[in-house]
């Protein structure tokens, strides 16, 4: 059974009823593997990865979203995330006045449902923290305010580790890092991935890809999947554009 | 500091107590007046003084501006309410139906483990009131207001009304005329206390109304900190409190002022609070105003001396039916004064905080330093939020910078927060208790907890 299944999924922004985002749209992930979308600014998959989660900025025309064979396309984002559905934000937010340390504790008391041990809370932050090449002192700063765009993403990895969820979304996490920053977020992934948990990478580029076991590349042009592949296909784009299928499209 | 969210107990604000009364006068008149006073068996110029207030009552107008008040009639308010027990010394003597409330309210405890005095007020008269032996050795005077008449009158001569004079407002002279308890503090010339001293304020009977006094002398190179505290069961009769704070701070003295108040959503609080500040004193404003159904309250600070300085730290959060008008004003009297002020609302459920800052250097107050700062957040888009600054600067060698800024929690912000499992309402409690982190920091610890307990309690709409 795949882990996650999309089937023939249209959506419109919330703002702008006219237009279909995601135009009849079918994926489907299988416990432990890798999966790539690539796609031009504006076909579509940054919209994907929010739909995922029942952002309410997108709106749901028509298709489904199952999850564990379970139809959560209705269900509210905070649900979804418990039921083991992560997304790294291009751009996270900032919560001044709430340390690191705060925040990372009530998420998981919030996901376990049970008051964390303080003391093995404090050791396992740590310890992830040291993976990413985070200082301990991120602890008692307050979460992501004033941290550098690396920082972050960092961020995003390390609750992505604290999390541990069944099916992570890498949402362009790789855009804007420098060559240092990609190799920790990179480790970062490694140390997530396992046998049976799935990533779904949206990307533009190779940087994030090289070394990865990806299992299939998927591209999306105008909210539809017009092409799928192995890592080569990956690599085809990251040397030759979208022309290609663009002008397919308009043809 | 940390953010320290204990489990929810809602009910201990709304414990009450009947057959705690055993007189009782209702209404606004001379005749309730010489009652009280008579009660009190205070000597004759008290009772002048509570005339005259009463005259100046009867001809002043409600303010132009801010909450309407009109729908207050005296005639409906209980003006003294007097408690079965009066000041005693140990709580062994408070009867169980008064002392069980103040033990939930963790006075007691508190005392044992925190406090260097404590007071505490049930409706119109003071039931306990004590302060550590080394204390009273040393000078230090923590007694019930009442109290301090008889056994202080020439400090009390020197410095009542001296703050605030009985006919500053329509509403401080219907203080001045049903006063009744509060807390009389001195701390002699060096001495510093290193627990604070709390006073706290419970007013149980319905439809009554609360007028304590309290009057706060930190002497030459002394320093305090002094806590008050306030909350009452909610009722479906208007509740009135018009409590009146004078604070003197003398030469480099210090005086720490923390207020937490909790007022059920049946309180109309009309507080007065003026400090006056010698050279090189400083004053320090913290308070976190909660619940109400209107509020008005401005503390004022006086900078009298040079290097005088008011530091102001508030927070105030008005749900659903609530008008929570406030502010700061502060008159810069002297060379090298300073103001800083860090000022923080909330607003939800259609709530509407306002604040007014009102500043004036006048033309002796060379070099003066002004940095204020107010932010406020609003939950939904039916709660409002205002911030008025009047100021007035006669002097040009002052630095002034005022800052405010408006804010509404962003979808993008509670998609982020629930996309990591929090339900929409905990990631709103997430960014309220940030916002509200850096005026909790300025509280002690056990007052930092229950002011995130009160954002928790307003959070969840289980007040009122």
């Amino acid at each position: 059974m795949s882990l996650l299944e999309i089937k023939d999924l249209y959506t419109i922004a919330e703002d702008d009823h006219n237009k279909h985002i995601l135009n009849g749209l079918n994926l489907s992930i299988n416990p432990g593997e890798i999966h790539v979308i690539m796609g031009p600014n504006g076909s579509g998959k940054s919209t994907l990865a929010n739909t995922i989660l029942n952002n309410k900025r997108y709106i749901k025309t028509e298709g489904n979203i199952l999850f564990d064979g379970e139809d959560i396309t209705d269900l509210s984002t905070d649900k979804i995330a418990k039921k083991g559905v992560f997304m790294s934000f291009q751009i996270p937010i900032e919560i001044p006045g709430i340390t690191e340390a705060h925040y990372l504790k009530s998420l998981k008391e919030n996901m376990t449902g049970e008051k964390a041990n303080v003391y093995k809370l404090s050791k396992e932050v740590e310890d992830n923290m040291n993976k990413l090449h985070m200082d301990k002192s991120y602890s008692s700063r307050e979460f992501n305010t004033g941290f550098s765009g690396g920082e972050k993403k960092k961020n995003e990895i390390l609750q992505l580790l604290m999390m541990n969820p069944k099916l992570a979304i890498l949402d362009e996490t790789d855009s804007g890092l420098d060559v240092d920053a990609i190799k920790i977020v990179k480790e970062g992934i490694e140390l997530y991935k396992n046998d049976t948990n799935s990533i779904l990478i949206i990307t533009h580029s190779m940087k994030l890809l090289d070394g990865l076991k990806v299992d299939k590349v998927h591209v999306l042009i105008d909210g539809k999947i017009v092409d799928e592949g192995d890592i080569s296909l990956a690599k085809k784009i990251d040397s030759e554009g979208y022309n290609k299928y663009i002008n397919e499209n308009n043809n | 500091m940390k953010t320290i969210i204990n489990d929810i107990d809602t009910n201990i604000y709304e414990l009450k107590s009947t057959n705690t009364t055993i007189k009782k006068e209702v209404g606004l008149s001379e005749k309730t007046i010489k009652a009280i006073s008579k009660e009190k068996d205070e000597p004759s110029w008290i009772l002048d003084l509570r005339l005259k207030a009463l005259e100046f009552f009867n001809k002043s107008q409600d303010p132009n501006w801010g909450p309407d008040l009109s729908f207050l009639n005296l005639d409906e308010i209980a003006t003294y309410v007097k408690p079965k027990v009066n000041n005693q010394r140990t709580w062994d003597d408070v009867p169980d139906d008064i002392k069980n409330i103040f033990d939930k309210l963790g006075i007691p405890e508190d005392e044992k483990k925190s406090l260097a005095g404590v007071g505490a007020q049930f409706d119109s008269e003071v039931v306990y009131h004590n302060i550590q032996d080394k204390l009273k050795e040393q000078g230090v005077i923590y007694v019930n207001f009442d109290e301090a008449i008889k056994l202080y009158p020439e400090l009390v001569k020197e410095y009542f009304t001296k703050a605030v004079p009985l006919n500053d407002h329509k509403y401080i002279a219907l203080h001045y005329a049903l006063f009744s308890g509060g807390s009389f503090v001195y701390i002699p010339k060096g001495v510093k206390l290193d627990m604070p001293l709390q006073s706290y304020f419970r007013l149980n009977e319905k439809g009554a109304g609360q007028f304590e006094h309290t009057l706060i002398i930190v002497d030459e190179d002394a320093e305090l900190h002094f806590i008050e505290g306030c909350s009452a069961p909610g009722y479906n009769e208007l509740n009135l409190h018009a409590g009146c704070v004078e604070l003197f701070v003398k030469k480099r003295a210090r005086l720490t002022f923390s207020t937490i108040e909790n007022w059920s959503r049946n309180m109309l609080n009309l507080n007065t609070k003026k400090c006056l500040v010698e050279e090189d004193g400083c004053i320090e404003w913290v308070m976190g105003s909660f619940g109400s159904k209107i509020s008005m309250l401005y503390p004022m600070s006086m900078l009298n001396g040079k290097n005088a300085t008011c530091l102001f730290t508030s927070i105030s959060f008005a749900g659903n039916g609530q008008n929570l008008d406030t502010g700061l004003k502060v008159i810069h009297n002297a060379p090298n004064t300073k103001t800083v002020m860090d000022s923080r609302s909330i607003s939800k459920d259609g709530g509407i905080c306002t604040f007014r800052s009102n500043v004036y250097v006048g033309k002796k107050a060379d070099n003066s330093m002004i940095s204020m700062s107010c932010a406020s957040l609003m939950l939904d888009s039916i709660s409002k939020s205002d911030t008025i600054p009047v100021n007035t600067i006669e002097n040009d060698s002052v630095e002034f910078s005022h800052e405010a800024s408006v804010g509404k929690i962003s979808d993008d912000v509670i998609f982020y927060l629930m996309s990591r499992g929090f339900s929409e309402e905990e990631a709103k409690g997430l960014i309220v208790r940030g916002f509200a982190e850096p005026i909790a920091k300025s509280f002690p610890v056990e007052y930092a907890v229950e002011m995130n307990r009160l954002i928790n309690m307003e959070l969840e709409g289980t007040i009122g």
